[in-house]
């Protein structure tokens, strides 16, 4: 099930030195919360993303920890000060261990 | 007669049980007490101001499944200050917690903005902590129009 959450991820492919830019995230996910029953009145177990990370050139620049109060597809957005140019990574780390991660380049100049 | 009072009897009865069904979930839920717990774990007794956070989510949630929340506090974001983290409560969901940002000064501002799911009208706090220790809280209350509590 958790094989594909398809994250989409938008941001300037450009920014000026000191440009605070905004990133915007989307994956497609459950985000079941261990409230819900199912037919026979059994508790749906609780499988959520827990965390996501963006690190630009190596370095953690923004997490956000989720709890099942998070909306299923789950949106992130937040801002970067661009100052060089890199490499993003994020990262959404699943309860069941699984960590799905996306890339974006940003050239700054 | 007999069975006229047999029927008021099971009328009460079922009456109970309407109410029990009512309340019986409502056990489950977050309250102020617990979001208050929940701060309290985090940082203590430790002193909170008002002022610097603004928060971005509606008066009216149209829908409680996916309510857009945005949040920012203002700050410089400078290596020597800046936000290190924003908390964001609500008490009238099974859970107070709803999530964790974590800043860094490479964000240039301390903004993020997510959706979340309200079961019901509620109030929904803001804890900010400043890299210097400094805490700043908010609260607003949401009116949810169709709660966001599926099954």
């Amino acid at each position: 099930m958790s094989a594909n959450i398809n994250p989409r991820v938008r941001l300037p492919q450009k920014a000026k030195p000191g440009e605070i830019i905004e990133i915007r995230t989307l994956v497609s996910h459950q985000m079941e919360t261990g409230q819900r029953v199912d037919g026979a009145g059994a508790r749906i177990p609780r499988k959520i993303i827990n965390r996501f990370t963006a690190s630009f050139n190596g370095k953690t620049v923004f997490e956000a920890d989720w709890q099942p109060a998070i909306s299923a597809n789950p949106y992130q957005s937040f801002s970067f000060r661009a100052r060089e140019s890199g490499e993003f990574k994020f990262v959404w780390r699943d309860d069941d261990g699984v960590e799905h991660t996306a890339s974006a380049t940003l050239t700054v100049g | 007669m007999p069975q006229a009072l047999s029927r008021r009897s099971f009328a009460r009865a079922s009456l109970i049980g309407a109410a029990a069904a009512v309340i019986a979930p409502r056990l489950a839920f977050a309250d102020a007490k617990s979001v208050a717990a929940e701060i309290a774990k985090l940082y203590g007794d430790r002193a909170m101001s008002a002022g610097r956070i603004k928060l971005d989510l509606a008066q009216i949630a149209e829908n409680g499944l996916a309510a857009p929340i945005g949040v920012e506090v203002e700050s410089p974001m400078t290596e020597k200050d800046f936000v290190r983290s924003i908390h964001i409560f609500a008490d009238g969901n099974p859970a107070p917690g709803v999530v964790t940002f974590k800043f860094t000064p490479d964000c240039g501002r301390a903004a993020a903005s997510t959706r979340i799911r309200l079961a019901q009208s509620q109030n929904i706090v803001v804890i900010a902590e400043m890299s210097d220790g400094q805490l700043f809280s908010h609260r607003q209350d949401v009116k949810v129009t169709v709660g966001g509590c599926a099954g």
